[in-house]
């Protein structure tokens, strides 16, 4: 269904719900009498969740194309918006915690966010390329002032200027990737675009647009050999602003790199249940490589990190690795894998940043040496920490290891198996990593004996993040269906 | 003038851009060379739209690849110039802190 600018708005509740409360948060910054009140973030605790309960009341099917085509709204692009939302309230609450964060003007903050959450909302759906181009930089542009903004303090300006730098870079040959699209196809459509390479000349041009419009999309999820920026940032940046970035552009990154890989470089096939390539160009063995390599050098390097920040940073780039093993398989059973992971990892990341938040407010310290003996300093928050640990290695009965059997069983029931071997390798290296935290926490005597007191707000927090990580590992079939019903409609 | 020589022209901003990105160590070339490479991609948006394609998409897309430039070049700025502020530099090789 095709519908136009007006008969679209009330499809587009969510998006208008989030431009209405960073409106709104601007008045309040304005009539507002201090610059460091909860009031903001409050009001973007009710808009986010205003918005979070629109999105769970669109319909999903039959699906629609919004503003002309700009816009798609269907299960996919739901599933998508829903994630990014949640991971958004979550992240309110670590920064409502964050003693970094307390110093600083507060209503920029979070207009910021709710900047960079209304353009993962449009990015996850766009379908056209000058949306996407829009969706990408709305991500992009506030993310880099988010990473800048603790003033004063040299490391997070470095982080900005860093991520501005390669960000800008990554974004630039990705236009110019979109400009040869456009050359050899004449639409902006992404559909057409499909269409008209699955016509099949030029394999050259077509190759090299592809490649270019790579650079911009492995940038936003930090696949190796785009990732250098990642772990700088990751340090840099305010926690709970790395916490966003490591799983809200990064799951949005993922929205758009199937979105656009799926519609415009492979094309539905109904008879075999999944998609196909176009003649020209065959990617996938390209993103294979890309997959492996990125979860290697994300695991090797981790092993060395000695700042929990840095090395949660390379542990993301290792999981976006594993999520790419779903992207290359072109089945639907990959993409479902490849959501129900992202939904895992919302919940066992976040939880992990939660706990360094709450440690750096009692210690100011983010080296893995100062959480010798948290398990008797402070025991709740070593005991989540742990279990988010293990999560995020994959191993059972927590929810990562779920996440992981999905992405393995496709990938080697798809024949694929010298991935199968790189990626069961590699959780085996980043075993040593996690556990090394966990080592320091509970064996090694605490250089302070003072207790590490959690208040009881943070607490709630952490076991709602805590409950789900659990509970995923035992029982995950809910999420497995939403996950698989969101890719049945992702084809127009 | 014809399609490969805009094409041509184009390609060879590109390369310039890049190159600056490349071997720059000051943030604000680097940032140059990005505007370079943007504009790179809207002479081929706006040649291609003339060219091939002969509705205004493209052009339409220019015009939006430069607000987002201008919007992008304000933010990289403001970042420039508060690092310049606490180090007193903005050589990118004097961004070292952050290493590992």
């Amino acid at each position: 269904m095709h519908l136009g600018n007006l008969a679209s708005l009330t499809f587009f509740l969510p998006e208008l719900a989030v431009t209405a409360t960073i409106l709104l948060l601007i008045l309040v910054h304005v009539a507002g009498k201090s610059r460091y009140s909860a009031a903001p973030a409050l009001l973007s605790l009710a808009g986010v969740g205003a918005a979070l309960l629109l999105v769970a009341l669109q319909p999903a099917s039959p699906g629609r194309l919004l503003f002309e085509g700009m816009v798609a709204l269907d299960g996919f692009a739901i599933f998508f918006k829903a994630l990014t939302a949640l991971a958004t309230i979550v992240v309110i609450f670590m920064s409502m915690e964050s003693r970094d964060l307390a110093g600083r003007t507060q209503t920029e903050y979070y207009v910021f966010l709710l900047s960079v959450l209304l353009g993962m909302f449009l990015l996850a759906a766009s379908t056209d390329i000058v949306m996407l181009y829009l969706a990408l930089e709305l991500v992009s542009i506030p993310s880099y002032l988010l990473a800048g903004y603790l003033k004063g303090k040299e490391s997070s300006t470095e982080a900005a200027m860093k991520y501005v730098v390669y960000g800008a870079t990554a974004s630039g040959v990705m236009i110019y990737g979109f400009s040869l699209l456009y050359g050899l196809t004449g639409t902006t459509q992404m559909a057409e675009i499909g269409r008209a390479l699955a016509a099949g000349k030029a394999p050259l041009p077509v190759f090299l647009a592809a490649a270019m419009v790579t650079v911009g999309f492995g940038f936003k999820i930090a696949a190796v050999p785009f990732h250098m920026w990642s772990p700088d940032v990751y340090e840099g940046a305010p926690t709970p602003v790395t916490a966003f970035l490591s799983v809200g552009p990064k799951a949005a990154g993922f929205a758009v790199l199937v979105r656009f890989f799926y519609t415009v470089f492979a094309s539905p096939d109904a008879a075999a249940g999944m998609w196909k390539l176009p003649p020209s160009v065959d990617w996938t063995l390209l993103f294979g490589v890309l997959s492996a390599v990125t979860m290697s050098v994300g695991n090797l390097v981790a092993i060395n990190q000695n700042n929990v920040k840095r090395l949660l940073a390379y542990s993301s780039i290792a999981h976006a690795g594993y999520m790419l093993m779903g992207f290359v398989l072109l089945t639907p059973a990959g993409l479902k894998a490849i959501l129900f992971y992202l939904v895992v990892y919302l919940f066992m990341n976040l939880g992990a940043f939660y706990v360094v938040v709450l440690v750096a407010n009692g210690t100011g310290s983010e080296d893995i040496a100062d959480y010798s003996g948290l398990g008797r300093r402070a025991p709740f928050a070593a005991v989540s920490l742990a279990i988010f640990l293990f999560a995020l290695t994959g191993i059972p009965p927590f929810s990562g290891f779920i996440g992981k059997v999905y992405l393995f069983a496709e990938v080697i029931n798809r024949g694929v198996y010298w991935l199968a071997v790189v990626a069961a390798l590699n959780s085996v290296v980043s075993l040593y990593y996690y556990a090394r935290i966990v080592k320091v926490m509970f064996l090694e005597d605490p250089k302070e004996s003072a207790e590490l007191p959690v208040p009881a707000f943070p607490r709630a927090v952490l076991s709602l993040l805590a409950i789900p990580t659990l509970v995923l590992g035992i029982y995950w079939e809910p999420v497995a269906r939403v996950a698989a019903n969101s890719v049945r409609l992702l084809a127009f | 003038m014809g399609l490969d020589k805009l094409l041509v022209i184009s390609a060879a901003l590109f390369c310039c851009g890049l190159y600056a990105i490349l071997t720059r160590r000051n943030a604000v070339a680097v940032l140059m060379g990005v505007e370079l490479i943007l504009n790179a991609a809207n002479i081929n948006f706006v040649a291609f739209s003339h060219y091939v394609s002969r509705v205004i998409g493209g052009q339409i897309f220019a015009v939006f690849v430069i607000v987002l430039a201008a919007a992008e070049a304000a933010v990289a700025l403001a970042i420039f110039l508060r690092m310049y502020a606490t180090t007193g530099t903005v050589e990118i090789d004097a961004a070292d802190q952050l290493k590992g």
